[in-house]
Formats: C-alpha cells, sequence, structure tokens
C-alpha cells in the first residue's frame, strides 16, 4: 500500500486525432524468409508517446515487425517511416531505436554500470555526463546497490530492470520490448508491468511491445494490434478489443468467451446503425443490440463472455433478457470469481463467471443444480467474421 | 558399489600400459650412467649436458618460435574461418568450405606434408623457418576452427544484436562483445595449435631445411644415433611442461565453476 504511484494517467487517443502525424508507420510491409511469408501487406501506424502492443501467438509475425523496426531485418517489401522518413536502408547502430531483448542480452563480461553506459560510449558522450546518466538509470529502476555487480550475480527480476536501464539510457524515440516480462514470475511480472506504464509515462516515450500473454498487452498497452500468420487482425484499445473484437479469433484469443454458431432470423440492424439482431442457435432464439452489417439467413456466431452471464435458480422476470436453462455440470472456483459450466437442455455447454462477493465457502449453486443463464440484449455480440 | 577384483585389474594394467613408458623415460632421465638402460644411481648430470648441448637448445628455440607464430597465425585464419562457417549461414559452397576445414584432420600427415613440400618447390621457396611454420599455420588452424566454432555455435546471437542496436557498428561489435566471450575457446585454440606444432614431426620433416631443425626432429635424428640419457632428460622436461599446462587449466576451469556457483548464491540471495 505504501507504493507511491505515478501521475495520474489523462486520456490519450491520437489515433482518433485524423490530423494527428503517425509516429511509426509500417507502410504496405511484407516479410518473407524462403517461401514462409512472416509479415504479409501490413500498414500499421503508431503515435508518439503511445504504449502499443503487438499480441498473438508465436509464428505470427510480431517479432519480425519489431525486428525490422530495428533494423535486425529488412523488410522484403514496403517502407518503412519514423517521423515521416524512410529508416528501411538504415543500418540498427544508426537508428534512434533500441530495444529490450527477451533475454535481456546482458553483457556477461561487464558489470551492469558498465552495460548500462555502453550505448552512451557509443556516441562519444563525456566521461562525466555518461556517469551522471547511468546513476539516473540506476535510480530509475532501483539499482544503485547493484552497479558494480556482474549480471551473472543477478536475480532475474534484476537483470530484467538492468536491460531495461540499458535500453533506456540513450534516450531512445523508440523503445521496444520483445516479451519482456517473459521470464518473470507472475507476481513481479505485474508489479513490473505497472512500473514499465510509470516509467513509459514519466519519460514520455513511444513504447512498441511484442507479447503473447493477452493480459500483459491489457494492462500496459493503449492500443494493441492482434496479429494472426502475418496480417493485423485488429487494432484498438484494450477495452474495444475484449468488448467488440471483430473477429471469431480475436474473441477467442482474448480473454474467456462462449461461442456458438447462429443464423440470423430477423435485424434492424445495418453499419452504422445499430439495432436489435436476433438470431437462432439449433432451436436457441438469441437476441443481440449492436451495430451488423448481417442480413437475414446469414450464419454468423454468437459470443459472451462468461463474466456478462447471470446464474441463478430461477427463471428470470424480465422477459426481453436473454435466459437459457441447464444443469450446473462442474464449478471452477478461482478465489475472486467462480465458473460455472453449465449443461443447456440440448447438450452444448456454456460458462458463466460470478464474482465471490461474499466469504461464503458454501455456494447457493452447486453439482447437478438446473439453473438459469440470463444476460441482456446488450451484452452478446454477433460476429460474422 | 565395490570395484570388483577384475575391474581394477582392467584399470591397472590400463594405466601401466599407457603410463609405464614415460615412468621409464623420466626415471632414467636421472641416471647418472652413460648406458640408457643399466641404473648407475640417481644424478642430475644430465640436465647439465642437455643444458650445455648448443644443438638440442637452437632446436628448442626453434620450436617455441614456430609453434608461438605458426599458433597465433593458426588461430586469427581459425577463428575468422570458424566465423564465416557459422555466421554467414548458408553460402553457396558452404558444405565444400567446411568439408575442406576439416580434411587436413584426417589427411595423413605425410600426404600433407608432402603436398606443402611440392608446393614450396614449385614456388621455388627456400625451405626453412618460414616453410615449416606456414605449413603448421595451415594444418593447425583447422583445430582452431573447429575448437572456435563450437563456441559460436552456442553463443547467444542477441548479445551482438543488442550491441548493435546500441550504436556500436559491427567491427567494433567484434571486438567489444564477441571476441571477448569467445576468447576462453580462441585461447584453448591457441595452446592446441601451439602443442601440435610443438610436437610434429612429419610435417615439419618435409618442409624444413637447412638451419631450421625443429626439437622433434632433433630429438629423431639423435635417437637414430642411439638413445642418450640427455634426450630422456629433455623429454621429461616436455612432459613436465604439458602436465603443468594441463593442471593449470584444470585449476582454471574448477575456479569458474566455484565463481559460478558463488555468483548464483549472490543472485539467490538478493533476489528482490
Amino acid at each position: 500500500m505504501a507504493k507511491t504511484l505515478g501521475p495520474v494517467k489523462r486520456k490519450f487517443s491520437p489515433w482518433m486525432d485524423p490530423a494527428a502525424e503517425p509516429f511509426i508507420r509500417f507502410e504496405n510491409i511484407t516479410k518473407r524468409f524462403g517461401t514462409f511469408t512472416a509479415v504479409d501487406n501490413l500498414t500499421l501506424d503508431i503515435y508518439e508517446r503511445e504504449f502499443f502492443s503487438l499480441l498473438g501467438p508465436s509464428g505470427c509475425g510480431k517479432t519480425t515487425l519489431m525486428r525490422m523496426l530495428a533494423g535486425f531485418e529488412e523488410p522484403t517489401e514496403g517502407r518503412i517511416l519514423l517521423q515521416g522518413k524512410d529508416i528501411s536502408n538504415v543500418p540498427p547502430y544508426k537508428r534512434p531505436t533500441n530495444m529490450m531483448f527477451q533475454s535481456y542480452a546482458l553483457f556477461p563480461h561487464m558489470t551492469v554500470e558498465k552495460n548500462i553506459a555502453f550505448g552512451l560510449e557509443q556516441d562519444k558522450l563525456s566521461k562525466g555526463e555518461i556517469a551522471g546518466r547511468v546513476e539516473e538509470m540506476l535510480k530509475l529502476v532501483k539499482l544503485e546497490q547493484f552497479a558494480k555487480r556482474k549480471p551473472n550475480q543477478l536475480s532475474g527480476g534484476q537483470r530484467q530492470r538492468v536491460a531495461l536501464a540499458r535500453s533506456l539510457a540513450k534516450r531512445p524515440k523508440v523503445l521496444l520490448l520483445d516479451e519482456p516480462l517473459g521470464a518473470l514470475d507472475k507476481k513481479l511480472r505485474e508489479e513490473t508491468q505497472f512500473e514499465l506504464m510509470d516509467i513509459q509515462h514519466s519519460l514520455g516515450l513511444t513504447f512498441l511491445i511484442v507479447t503473447h500473454d493477452q493480459e500483459e498487452a491489457m494492462t500496459v498497452s493503449d492500443r494493441i494490434a492482434v496479429m494472426d500468420k502475418g496480417v493485423i487482425v485488429q487494432v484498438a484499445t484494450p477495452a474495444e478489443i475484449y468488448e467488440a473484437p471483430n473477429s471469431r479469433y480475436v474473441a477467442d484469443f482474448i480473454g474467456d468467451i462462449n461461442i456458438v454458431e447462429a443464423a440470423v432470423k430477423e435485424t434492424r440492424s445495418a453499419l452504422g446503425a445499430p439495432g436489435l439482431v436476433e438470431l437462432d442457435s439449433k432451436g436457441l432464439s438469441l437476441a443481440v443490440e449492436q451495430e451488423c452489417a448481417a442480413v437475414r439467413g446469414d450464419t454468423v456466431a454468437f459470443a459472451i463472455r462468461p463474466e456478462k452471464v447471470r446464474i441463478s435458480a430461477d427463471p428470470p422476470l424480465d422477459r426481453s433478457v436473454n435466459a437459457v436453462h441447464g444443469e450446473v455440470w462442474d464449478i471452477g472456483y478461482l478465489g475472486d470469481f467462480s465458473v460455472f459450466i453449465v449443461k443447456l437442455e440440448d447438450g452444448r455447454v456454456m460458462r458463466a463467471a460470478q464474482a465471490n462477493v461474499s466469504r461464503l465457502v458454501d455456494r447457493p449453486i452447486t453439482f447437478g443444480d438446473m439453473v438459469w443463464l440470463t444476460w441482456p440484449v446488450e451484452a452478446g455480440l454477433v460476429l460474422t467474421r | 558399489m565395490k570395484p570388483s577384483r577384475f575391474d581394477a585389474t582392467v584399470l591397472a594394467l590400463c594405466f601401466a600400459f599407457l603410463y609405464a613408458p614415460i615412468v621409464i623415460l623420466i626415471v632414467y632421465s636421472f641416471n647418472a650412467s652413460r648406458l640408457v638402460t643399466v641404473w648407475g644411481g640417481f644424478s642430475l648430470n644430465w640436465y647439465k649436458v642437455m643444458w650445455s648441448n648448443q644443438g638440442l637448445m637452437d632446436a628448442a628455440w626453434i620450436t617455441a618460435r614456430v609453434g608461438v607464430i605458426s599458433a597465433t597465425l593458426g588461430t586469427v585464419l581459425g577463428t575468422l574461418a570458424a566465423l564465416a562457417l557459422v555466421r554467414f549461414g548458408r553460402f553457396p559452397g558452404r558444405m565444400l568450405f567446411s568439408g575442406m576445414i576439416y580434411a587436413p584432420l584426417v589427411m595423413p600427415e605425410v600426404i600433407t606434408g608432402l603436398s606443402l613440400l611440392l608446393l614450396f618447390v614449385a614456388l621455388g621457396v627456400d625451405r626453412g623457418f618460414w616453410t615449416v611454420t606456414i605449413a603448421h599455420t595451415t594444418f593447425t588452424m583447422c583445430y582452431v576452427a573447429i575448437v572456435v566454432q563450437s563456441r559460436l555455435l552456442t553463443f547467444d546471437r542477441s548479445l551482438e544484436e543488442a550491441a548493435l542496436d546500441l550504436g556500436c557498428p559491427p567491427v567494433k561489435t567484434f571486438f567489444r562483445i564477441t571476441l571477448p566471450l569467445i576468447l576462453p575457446a580462441v585461447l584453448a585454440g591457441w595452446m592446441l595449435a601451439f602443442s601440435l606444432s610443438l610436437d610434429d614431426l612429419v610435417i615439419a620433416s618435409f618442409t624444413t631445411g637447412p638451419g631450421a631443425t625443429t626439437l622433434p626432429i632433433k630429438i629423431y635424428s639423435q635417437v637414430r644415433l642411439g638413445v642418450t640419457p640427455e634426450i630422456n632428460a629433455i623429454c621429461t622436461i616436455l612432459i613436465a611442461l604439458v602436465t603443468l599446462g594441463v593442471i593449470a587449466a584444470s585449476i582454471s576451469t574448477k575456479r569458474a565453476e566455484l565463481r559460478r556457483i558463488r555468483d548464483e548464491h549472490l543472485a539467490v540471495r538478493n533476489a528482490t
């Protein structure tokens, strides 16, 4: 509790401003390794001071994209612009970007302070200036007493902070972080996520982070790009990605979700005009209030997050909500939440999560109970892709 | 488990087989008698004789110089070859190149020596100190390349990328990051090259000329005239040097291991 928090974050959304110049622009970037296409005709804008995440499973091209920005890989096609200037042909040692490596890549034969000073020495700064900057960095990552240590005399968390200090020492225009917290345990990872956000905010830098950990991306980012097989599936804020995924892939990749196939029975919605969409999923009638381009007869997916589903032993009084009936098949107790796995009358399975707000060990709903699952029309999602 | 009598006997026989000749050589180097195989009491006389044998001392000095120069050249070339093999990925002719690096290892020395001799004759080079040195460089660099290559295969490329990323140009990165980290392997390669050069008889005898008699050639030619105890003495010194080298190497390995364990303890204790 005693921990001091950084400055209060202000609403930040330059991507909504059509006049804003992108800081980094990937323009029709394609990268092929032999016959394998790692990145496929990708275009992406990142804005100054943004904390941007590239999220996706391994092999989706996110690391390749970052390495192209750092200069370790050359795009096969397309251009990379930094502040409007094409940097595609600039070698890595002349780019104003710095990277924090997944393996940290600390120089094992140098002390912590030598590691941090390394980049500054390349810039031919004066001795005093280097010493001052190193001290500042050590203070930033709270490692002052470890300056004379070698990397292998540090714990994993300390090494991670040295790597961060080293990549920040040159005050890069863009800091690239490749799975920066992957090697840390859960508790330390969560702490470090907030530290990273504070540092990014207080230094006013642009951070680009590559991760496969969706929780990490959600916590730290201003925006997330979800990638799959070399293309970006969706770019949006964490809340949009979670609440309004644009496809089954994104919905399924981020968080827990129930997805069923359904056919459009009736729709009063079109693009730009939200309205009630009625669906039929193998006899179950479902209704969703949203903006949706699907027309009657289209096959779509209906999706709903477990925490938006209410579970109750009594049938709903309000006829406007969606309601399904089933039997509690299994309960996953997670401490803060319990996840109920309910088998519907037609044999399909649906998950509902409920916050455990009281300290009852015996829950009112238990295995084998017949229950009603209900959710309002604005809780579910129709996914057309 | 208690070793059986059979195991113990086999072990003893193996060691006897390996070390009996060496023990005999060392023991007889302290022999007061002039006759090699007759014990005449303890004496350091042959060491004194050896020291004042100008021919032997000259040969030792030449061998040392050939060893140092050829090992150094071989280490530079071998390291570069290893870098090319590991780093350039799949270039046309890579298989051929890597095969050609390994070939001299299995090539009979007689053939290596003969082909080098033919080359020097064809070029009209006077044989002597430099031809031996060049010959030793050509075959020792293969060993260095293999030692350094195996180190480079486990080298974390991201260290070099990190240096580049921090603004260090490639050549400087090699000297500041790569070389210091592969240095133990490079030094091991140098030691190997030096010791190979030191004990080479076949290739040296093909490529040497007047005034450039190396120690193995000298010893071999003296033995043909009969073994003298001073040969035993110089061989004992060589054995002592090699033994010291091996002991020093194992101590430094042990120390590095202890330091690594201590560092790890330090890291664990200070984990925050």
